[in-house]
C-alpha cells in the first residue's frame, strides 16, 4: 500500500469498515510513515472540528433537491 | 447535569476516533469529565466553555488511543476514484514509474504547532462551515448526518436509502474536501 491508495482508505479505516488484513496494512503503513500519520492526524482533526458546528451553521438541504440529488447514488448502488 | 447530557453524544462519537471500541470511549468521556470538573476553577473564560470541554476531551481520547492499538472487524471495497474527487491533489504525490511512486512528494505538514487558539476559534470553524456549503448537496447532506449531528453510519443509510458502501464514499469526499480546504486556511504562509 502506498500513500496515495491510504488517503482513499482513512474513512474506512477510522468506521472499522475494513477487512482486518487491509487494517493491519494501514497500521504498517502508519506506523513509518510520518506523512501519512500527519494525514490521518488532520482527518480527525477536521472531524473533530465539523463536530463543533452547531445545527444551525450547517442547515439541511431542502428535501425536495435532497431526494432528486440522492437518485443516482440509490440506483448505482450495488 | 444538563450540559453533560447535552454534549454526551458528540463526546462519544469524538472519543470513538482515537480509541476502538464504544466502551472505551464512554470510559474516555467520563475521564474527561472529571477533567473538567477538576480543572474547572482554572477555566479563565478565555474559550467558550463548550470549546475547552471538547479541548480536555481530545486531549484524553488521544492519550487513551496511544495506549491502545486499535482493533476492528468488518469489510469493504477499495474502487478507484474520479479524478476531481481524490482526497489530495495526486500532484503531491511521486508520479509512477518511480520507485517510492505514489508516496508522499509534498507530505502534509502538521497542525501541532497551529496554536489552540487559532485551531479552535470562530474564524478557523467558519472556514469548516464553508466548506461543508460547497459541497455537492449528497456529499454535504452525508457529513451534517455523521459529523455535525453525530449520527451513526446505520442510521445515515436508513434515512437515505443508501448503501453503507455509497454512505461512506459520499463522506470520505466530503471530509476530504474540508481537510484541503483547512490545510489551506490553517497551512504555512505562502507567497
Amino acid at each position: 500500500m502506498n500513500c496515495q491508495e491510504l488517503v482513499e482508505l482513512i474513512t474506512d479505516y477510522l468506521d472499522g469498515a475494513m477487512p482486518e488484513v487491509e487494517r493491519r496494512s494501514v497500521d504498517e503503513h502508519l506506523a513509518a510513515c510520518d506523512g501519512c500519520t500527519t494525514y490521518l492526524e488532520q482527518f480527525r482533526t477536521t472531524i473533530v472540528l465539523t463536530g463543533m458546528l452547531t445545527e444551525e451553521q450547517v442547515p439541511p438541504e431542502a428535501r425536495d433537491a435532497l431526494l432528486e440529488a440522492f437518485r443516482g447514488w440509490r440506483t448505482a448502488s450495488a | 447535569m444538563m450540559l453533560a447530557e447535552r454534549y454526551q453524544p458528540s463526546m462519544l462519537r469524538i472519543a470513538r476516533m482515537y480509541v476502538s471500541t464504544r466502551a472505551v470511549a464512554e470510559e474516555v468521556v467520563q475521564e474527561a469529565w472529571v477533567g473538567v470538573l477538576k480543572g474547572l476553577d482554572g477555566f479563565e473564560g478565555r474559550s467558550s466553555l463548550r470549546t475547552w470541554i471538547f479541548r480536555i476531551l481530545v486531549n484524553t481520547a488521544k492519550t487513551r488511543g496511544q495506549r491502545e492499538a486499535r482493533s476492528v472487524p468488518f469489510s469493504s471495497l477499495w474502487s478507484p476514484t474520479p479524478e476531481a474527487e481524490r482526497p489530495v491533489d495526486p500532484e503531491r504525490f511521486l508520479p509512477e514509474g518511480q520507485r517510492w511512486s505514489g508516496h508522499w512528494a509534498d507530505a502534509p505538514a502538521s497542525w501541532e504547532s497551529v496554536p489552540e487558539d487559532r485551531l479552535l476559534s470562530h474564524e478557523t470553524l467558519a472556514q469548516v462551515g464553508q466548506a461543508i456549503a460547497a459541497l455537492p448537496p449528497t456529499q454535504r447532506e452525508v457529513i451534517r448526518l455523521r459529523d455535525v449531528l453525530g449520527w451513526t453510519s446505520a442510521e445515515v443509510c436508513n434515512a437515505l436509502e443508501i448503501s453503507e458502501t455509497n454512505q461512506r464514499v459520499l463522506l470520505h469526499r466530503a471530509r476530504a474536501k474540508v481537510r484541503r480546504a483547512l490545510e489551506s486556511y490553517l497551512g504555512p504562509e505562502e507567497g
